[in-house]
């Protein structure tokens, strides 16, 4: 279904409305990279489709010239799948946040993982409620205080990499809404592959929990406290490139290349293909500041799609099937003449 | 087949089976129900079993009950009360004796009248022989030692022999009602092909149930000849079926797939299994993880092209209330069965109730209206759940059809339509780079918008659960256009009037009494009218399968009687609803609510006091 007449352009597509995202929030720098990535995949226009729920950065579809269907709270994950089911031609994408996804809409998102429906969740955690004005959502960290936890949260956070993990997600990564560059593309590489793709994005909300991140973009430290990966290399990071991931008595650890006779060689190799997902869980669960945060393709596995199997077995149903009209169906089984 | 005895001939008569729920009796019932169905006979079923899934055995709690209608003429409800019990413990008697006409036959297995099964039922002593069994025609059949005596020589486990004991009582019923064996027989071979001992087994004590019954020179047959209805191929269908089958054929006429979305719920989910079976007519099903992703899913694949269908009962429902404002909102073409069982919350799972009617017209947030159709009879279940469809499509909305326990589980007759007979479905889908084309842009006749399905080049567009700007559909925060769509959405429903029919009254156009129903109560109040009339009183039956927006003759249809009863079984929500629309016109009820149907003779009984009361005017 390629339009070859007319190379797709970010102008394309941009709607009429104007983003209403507040100057600074990290949500512009994400539609900017996600636009850049679609026109890379060479899919024509009028198959894109915007799913959303509430929250703020469900806003999203109003200002893609694409199909677009801003749900209600925490059901994107459901409407997308029905999207997809129904016409899997389509190239569907979610775009949720923490308490869309994974307060309200829990529920949809890890089923619509387990079943692996073949479209693109792309999740904004800024760990607060901006919409709602500053409340705690369930990445928080436990001790925030918000609105509604005044003396700080008594409630550990879920953190998204495990949830996906855990609900045999196939397609895991993680980007940083200030990095368009790495966004970019991850988003490209989610929508080539072939399984529901969770991006986890750490979205800054220059409102109501501002720099949350802030260590990891710290101009001088970011190198130091993140790790971008990538397939078949080894896991290398800081300033001066002397820092890695091994693996010791099953547990990943953080060491300095040149000590203690530790070589580039004893360093773990990033294998994003392995279908076994504990190297995985334990790399997305690496947190600051014992470990660096993985940015990057933390797991990305092949497998068959939900959508695919539904309508490749309604064909080999159909192929083979007695009853071909409404007519064979209702003379089918018992009937009589009176 | 060989009859000695004197044959009875019957116009109809009424058969229960009754026992353990792991008994078969469901099974019983229904190979009875088929083989007097092939033999030419009209009919209509309903099953009544507890919710638990194994109630302790021996006890009230655990007794299933099928009951079937047999007639030589079209018969309209399962029955009130049985000429024929068919009692395999004493706990199914207990259950089921006030349901036996006076005089009736009760068939019981004396084998598990001992003293655990008779405390079990809760009776003090064996009934056998009491006084308030001195009405009925009691047959006393050893049912359990007769079915171990048959197989002696067959190499079966016990557990299995026991299990052929409802074909013994099956095969009395067969010789007491002169039908074959041949279509159970048959059913035998296909159930287990791999297991000929179970086939023999089968068959050699369902024979020997007819052979006893035969020679006990207890009973008298009866015969009931082959039914004078209109001529055409039959088949029996029950109500979910029929909605299953109703949206398929829909999706035919309109040139669509139909889309099913929704989380197992007693009594909807036969319409769910039903559908998942139909891939090879392109319909896919979705067996959600919740109601909410039922509705959703659906709502997707109607944005996408479907023939979006989601199926529950009450609770569901409510669970779905905010994904239909969002139907609403986004005015897509689904349709949404409530299959109606008792309530509130779980409340009674298997039983019948219609008191979901003001959640269907108005539980949800906001001015939100939809169409609400209600299907009254087994096989009209079809009917309604096409119309419900052509609406939804045509419109642009969505539609709520409304069932319940009775439709869903009962079985009738039907004769089996030609799609060729059923119209055309229209949907508004428009075409690649339509010019000058709007989301919200919308035809004058019916209000309904156009159906733009992603993929359509030219035509890319947002919806969502925002206000919509009347023409573009992007995010309007307009005071006035709010209001401007509120009444646009409402209009859209009403409109629908135009294309539904007038609301027929069958008996005479005027007279001293309407009857009023809605939804599955038809069979029973259309059986209480004609017998009223054929005793010479001026009584007429409205029954109502449009509910939103009502038929427009509705009015001129009630301003013809002098007293007017609206018969529902709830509290009286259909009465008040039509006190709010027809404000000057004086309703009268007659309600129960009792996770059961009405019957003719409660029915009867209550028209009656009020047809007869001369200060009620």
């Amino acid at each position: 279904m390629s339009d070859t007449t007319h190379k797709l352009t970010v102008k394309d597509l941009k709607s009429d409305q104007d983003a209403r995202w507040c100057p600074g929030c990290g949500d512009h720098a994400v539609m900017n990279a996600i636009q850049r990535a679609l026109i890379e995949l060479d899919i024509p226009k009028e198959d894109f489709v915007f799913v959303s729920g509430i929250g703020c950065s469900s806003r999203f579809p109003y200002y893609m010239d694409t199909y677009g269907f801003h749900g209600i709270h925490g059901r994107a994950s459901a409407i997308a799948t029905g999207i997809k089911i129904a016409n899997p031609e389509l190239s569907v994408w979610q775009i949720t946040g923490d308490g869309d996804a994974l307060a309200i809409g829990g529920n949809h998102f890890i089923h619509t993982i387990r079943r692996n429906v073949d479209i693109n969740i792309i999740l904004f955690n800024n760990q607060i409620y901006g919409l709602t004005k500053g409340q705690y959502s369930p990445t928080s960290f436990k001790g925030l205080v918000t609105k509604t936890s005044p003396y700080g949260t008594v409630e550990e956070p879920f953190h998204p990499g495990e949830l996906v993990i855990g609900a045999q997600g196939k397609f895991f990564a993680r980007t940083i809404d200030s990095n368009v560059k790495l966004s970019t593309e991850i988003y490209i590489e989610a929508g080539r592959h072939n399984s529901t793709s969770v991006v986890e994005v750490l979205q800054n909300c220059v409102i109501y929990n501002d720099k949350i991140y802030g260590y990891l973009t710290d101009k001088d430290e970011k190198e130091n406290r993140q790790i971008i990966l990538h397939h078949n290399e080894p896991m290398i990071f800081g300033k001066d490139s002397d820092k890695g991931i091994i693996c010791k008595d099953n547990k990943l650890k953080v060491v300095n290349i040149g000590e203690n006779g530790i070589t580039k060689d004893d360093i773990l190799v990033h294998n994003a293909k392995e279908i076994n997902p504990g190297i995985h869980l334990m790399i997305a669960n690496m947190h600051y500041p014992d470990y660096p945060v993985a940015l990057g393709i933390i797991r990305s596995v092949d497998a068959q799609t939900y959508d695919y199997d539904v309508n490749h077995q309604m064909e080999e149903i159909r192929a083979k099937a007695k009853i071909k009209c409404v007519d064979d169906l209702l003379n089918s089984g018992n009937t009589w003449e009176l | 087949m060989n009859k000695k005895t004197k044959v009875v001939e019957r116009d109809e008569m009424v058969i229960r089976f009754s026992g353990d729920s792991g008994d078969g009796m469901q099974l019983t019932g229904t190979l009875f129900s088929n083989t007097a169905a092939l033999f030419g006979n009209y009919m209509s079923t309903f099953p009544d079993y507890p919710s638990e899934i194994r109630a302790p055995s021996g006890t009230v709690g655990g007794v299933s009950g099928f009951q079937v209608h047999v007639g030589h003429s079209k018969v309209k409800t399962p029955g009130d009360l049985a000429d024929v019990l068919v009692s395999m413990n004493p706990a199914a008697l207990k259950a089921n004796t006030k349901w036996v006409k006076q005089g009736g036959v009760i068939i019981l297995d004396v084998d598990n009248f001992d003293e655990k099964g008779i405390k079990k039922a809760g009776y003090d002593s064996n009934p056998i022989g009491k006084e308030f069994l001195d009405s009925f025609m009691v047959v006393e059949a050893p049912i359990t030692s007769l079915t171990k005596e048959a197989l002696k020589d067959i190499d079966l486990d016990r557990k299995s022999i026991l299990r052929t004991k409802n074909m013994f009582a099956l095969g009395m019923v067969y010789w007491l009602f002169g039908k074959s064996l041949d279509y159970t027989e048959n059913f035998f071979k296909e159930k287990f092909r791999n297991k000929p001992m179970v086939i023999e087994a089968n068959k050699k004590v369902l024979k020997a149930g007819y052979y006893y019954a035969e020679t006990m020179e207890a009973l008298c047959p009866y015969n009931i000849s082959r039914a004078e209805v209109k001529k055409g191929r039959y088949r029996n269908i029950n109500g979910n079926t029929a909605i299953a089958w109703g949206v398929l054929a829909a999706a035919e006429k309109a040139g669509l797939n139909v889309y099913v979305g929704s989380y197992p719920i007693t009594p909807a989910t036969g319409i769910l299994e039903d559908v998942a079976l139909r891939r090879d007519l392109g319909a896919i099903t979705f067996q959600a993880e919740d109601e909410i992703a039922g509705i959703c899913t659906t709502i997707g694949a109607s944005f996408a092209g479907k023939l979006g269908v989601t199926t529950t009962s009450g609770p569901g429902l409510a669970l779905k209330s905010e994904a239909i404002g969002l139907a609403v909102m986004t005015e897509l073409p689904i349709v949404i069965v409530n299959v109606q069982r008792g309530g509130p919350s779980t409340g009674l799972p298997t039983k019948t109730e219609q008191a979901d009617l003001w959640q269907v017209l108005y539980g949800r947030h906001g001015e939100c209206p939809v169409v609400v159709l209600a299907a009254s009879t087994p096989s009209n279940c079809f009917k309604y759940a096409f119309e419900a469809a052509k609406i939804a499509l045509e419109h642009m909305t969505p539609v709520i059809l409304m069932s319940d326990g009775f439709l869903a589980n009962g079985t009738e007759s039907w004769r089996i339509p030609k799609m060729a007979d059923y119209p055309d479905i229209k949907p508004p889908i428009v075409k690649e780079d339509t010019k000058n084309w709007e989301p919200y842009k919308r035809d004058n006749k019916r209000l309904a918008r156009t159906w733009a399905l992603p993929g359509t080049k030219g035509l890319e567009h947002r919806i969502g659960g925002l206000e919509k700007d009347a023409l573009t559909g992007n995010v309007s925060h307009d005071p006035e256009n709010h209001e401007k769509m509120i009444r646009i959405r409402d209009e859209k429903v009403e409109k629908v009037v135009n294309f539904i029919p007038d609301l027929e009254v069958e008996g005479g156009k005027e007279g001293d009494l309407l009857v009023v129903g809605w939804g599955g109560t038809y069979g029973h109040l259309i059986t209480v009218v004609n017998e009223l009339r054929e005793e010479g009183k001026k009584v007429s039956l409205a029954h109502f399968n449009y509910i939103r927006p009502l038929p427009r003759n509705t009015r001129d249809v009630f301003r013809k009687f002098k007293k007017i009863v609206v018969c529902e079984l709830n509290l009286g929500q259909f009465a008040d609803y039509l006190r709010m629309k027809y404000q000057e016109i004086k309703f009268n009820q007659y309600n129960k609510i009792q996770g059961l149907p009405f019957t003719v003779i409660e029915l009867k009984k209550n028209i009656n006091k009020i047809l007869e009361d001369k200060s009620n005017v």
